[in-house]
């Protein structure tokens, strides 16, 4: 299959790894991935901000973007849901909301993509460490995905899957939110970020870049012992 | 900055510091996430539990005229007297009327939160009636002069050693950390208060069109005691609360106990079918019903949000939100807390005042999930920030997210503003920028890449 990347803007310019760990694990399996470079930001910010009409413009051009690909997939929970959830919302009505209902159908977050669209739960890959999964709020409760991610890292070789406490709380990202109201974002990953860090994992594994950039973010100025990683860099390992 | 969000950003941020009333506060809901989920387990399907009880309010509310017109005539024939009130002025009006008619000194008050949404008490007392609180909780509240913290759990973030000093102050008694003592020393200061009263005034959690019914849900039998033995008894509901059938209770009693408190069912579900009637030995003498409005035909009026309508103020929202559980309850500043609170003080009070509310959220979505007549919760609030855009957009965003187009719209420019926040983030992260000043404040950044993705990309497959 050819496999249309959709990789978060901060993603790109931020933790470009996780892009090219995606790209590497659906090649692995013997696919053919392209990265369309006039794609940028799904839009999310100035939806979730209120500016619809800033974001309605985001999504005519995410639809231009990715016409006529076979597969549109993007290592966040939280970027897909804009693209399949909040696209066809923001231009229902609109002479583009059936193109809008047809990219939703197209567009996988990665690891629901492995899982569920081409059936693969075992990527061949080895990562002999203690991981807990954080799931994304979006990947959780706007995409329904729960045991996808599990399915994947428990057929990780040498992989140690632990459950924390508070295991479906937000951390507390939530885009520009943590930033307006930076207070009541700090409390909630600190409330995350604790019990993560109590599961004496190495790392904190999850589809969601973003909260990995919060939860990240917070873990290293609490000086904590345990990592953010994508899930994508986890099944990218296979030596 | 609206006077309402500035006290907000203020409260929520002295609120998100304080780790021991936010662990309190956590630790008091700890045995709640138990016995919900105990309960949730006893129902066949939970999911279709909430199908159906979502269909019960929602079948109702879209036909609220005539459900209403069939509730009230039902009311009349069993003897009640039916007082529309268009808003909380009327509301207060209404029942200071009664009061005065009735020649009324004392009155006894059973938990309502509609009551607090007008701000009856203070009417009530401003025109010389002593009003007292018989719910435990909201009797605590009443001593200590402050607004109900959580509109299920009013008095949930006080401590033991707190309610024991108050009831010391106020009543007299000895220190105890007996929670039975503390309960006790309430029940013997309010009995004879019912006894006293003229005028009990009571909620109503459902009003039951086919039968003309009023049903209230209650744990400690002081709503029956503050319905039943004054003589005149004064409930005051919403509009939204009626529902067709007295057969829908049959779901939507056990799941306001289910997801609300995590009980099977609520200790008390009473049926109220008018006064004391000829013969009978008790009730009271006249049985009257304020059904108000108060913006709710505004939120009617929108189809978008018109499910929020279908509350029943149960509380699970509350329950399981983290922003709820890190600031507190008293912060929100509303009559309703919570995610629901967030979602309808904008159309009770006004959007530009209160729309901080629904920015206030990470949109997580656990309320929509833990509501058990399925409001749309958490895209409310999206909503809600759409519509305050439109409404009264702010210069700053408008420069902003235009700005943030402009950029992203083009991807060359995207690509350049990339480099240059890369190479320059070591110094921006020392500047006191919007937004990414407030994040530096607690969190790091990753270190920037010299590469961004879309540059290694086009060096991997030229």
């Amino acid at each position: 299959m050819r496999i249309s990347l959709f990789v978060p803007c901060f993603v790109d310019q931020l933790t470009p790894q996780v892009g090219l760990a995606t790209a590497k694990v659906l090649k692995r399996l013997g696919h053919e991935v392209e990265f369309r470079a006039a794609q940028t930001c799904c839009g999310q910010p100035s939806f979730n901000s209120g500016q619809w009409d800033v974001a309605r413009e985001g999504a005519i051009r995410a639809l231009g973007v990715f016409r006529g690909a076979e597969a549109v997939v993007g290592p966040s929970g939280s970027c897909v849901a804009m693209m399949r959830n909040f696209y066809p919302e923001l231009l229902k009505g609109t002479p583009h909301a059936a193109e809008a209902a047809d990219l939703a159908a197209r567009t996988f977050e990665f690891a629901e993509f492995l899982v569920k669209k081409l059936g693969v739960t075992d990527v061949g890959a080895k990562f002999a460490k203690k991981v807990t999964y954080h799931d994304g709020c979006h990947a959780l409760r706007e995409l329904r995905l729960k045991e996808e991610p599990r399915q994947l890292l428990r057929a990780v070789k040498g992989l140690e899957l632990i459950e924390s406490e508070e295991g479906e709380t937000c951390c507390g990202f939530g885009g520009l939110f943590s930033a307006k109201f930076p207070m009541i974002s700090t409390a909630m990953v600190q409330v995350k970020g604790g019990a993560l860090a109590r599961t004496g994992a190495d790392f904190v594994v999850s589809s969601d870049p973003s909260c990995l950039l919060q939860i990240g973010g917070w873990l290293s100025r609490e000086g904590k012992p345990i990592l953010p990683l994508h899930i994508a860099e986890v099944l990218a390992h296979d030596a | 900055m609206s006077d309402s969000k500035a006290i907000f950003l203020k409260d929520a941020t002295v609120n998100a510091a304080d780790g021991d009333q936010r662990a309190f506060i956590r630790k008091a809901l700890g045995g709640y996430y138990t016995n919900r989920d105990l309960q949730k387990a006893r129902y066949r399907d939970w999911e279709r539990a909430r199908d159906a009880a979502s269909m019960a309010k929602w079948s109702a509310v879209n036909d609220l005229a005539n459900v209403l017109e069939k509730f009230t005539a039902n009311f009349e024939r069993n003897g009640g007297v039916v007082h529309w009130a268009r808003d909380a002025e009327e509301a207060r009006a209404i029942i200071l009327k009664i009061a005065k008619d009735a020649d009324a000194k004392a009155i006894v008050k059973s938990k309502c939160m509609t009551s607090e949404e007008i701000h009856l008490n203070d009417a009530l007392e401003k025109a010389g009636y002593g009003v007292v609180e018989s719910d435990l909780g909201e009797f605590i509240q009443q001593l200590r002069g402050e607004a109900p913290y959580h509109f299920v759990f009013p008095c949930m973030h006080v401590k033991r050693e707190a309610i024991s000093e108050l009831f010391t102050q106020h009543l007299g008694t000895a220190p105890t950390d007996s929670p039975e003592e503390l309960t006790m020393i309430a029940r013997r200061h309010l009995r004879q208060l019912y006894v006293d009263a003229d005028i009990g005034i009571t909620g109503a959690n459902f009003l039951v069109a086919e039968t003309g019914q009023i049903s209230i849900t209650e744990n400690e039998g002081n709503a029956r005691l503050t319905a039943a033995l004054p003589r005149i008894h004064i409930a005051l509901s919403g509009i939204e609360k009626v529902v067709n059938h007295l057969d829908d209770l049959s779901v939507l009693l056990p799941m306001l106990a289910t997801a609300g408190a995590g009980q099977p069912m609520t200790c008390y579900n009473t049926l109220y079918s008018g006064p004391r009637k000829k013969g009978e030995c008790d009730g009271p003498e006249e049985f009257h019903l304020v059904l108000m409005d108060n913006a709710r035909t505004r939120i009617l009026a929108d189809p978008e949000q018109r499910d929020a309508l279908h509350c029943i103020r149960c509380g699970a929202c509350l329950n399981v939100c983290p922003i709820f559980k890190n600031i507190g309850g008293l912060a929100y500043g509303t009559t309703y807390q919570g995610p629901i609170g967030s979602v309808i003080t904008p159309h009770l009070r006004g959007l530009k005042q209160w729309n901080h509310l629904s920015g206030a959220s990470s949109l997580c979505g656990a309320c929509t999930d833990a509501c058990p007549v399925r409001i749309d919760l958490h895209h409310h609030l999206l909503h809600n920030r759409r519509n305050a855009t439109k409404e009264s957009p702010t210069l700053f965003d408008q420069v902003f997210h235009n700005g943030f187009n402009f950029v992203i719209s083009r991807p060359w420019l995207f690509a350049l503003g990339g480099r240059i926040f890369r190479a320059t983030l070591p110094l921006l992260q020392k500047l006191p920028l919007p937004y990414m000043g407030a994040w530096m404040k607690t969190r790091d950044l990753p270190k920037a890449p010299a590469q961004s993705f879309r540059d290694q990309w086009k060096n991997d497959h030229v």
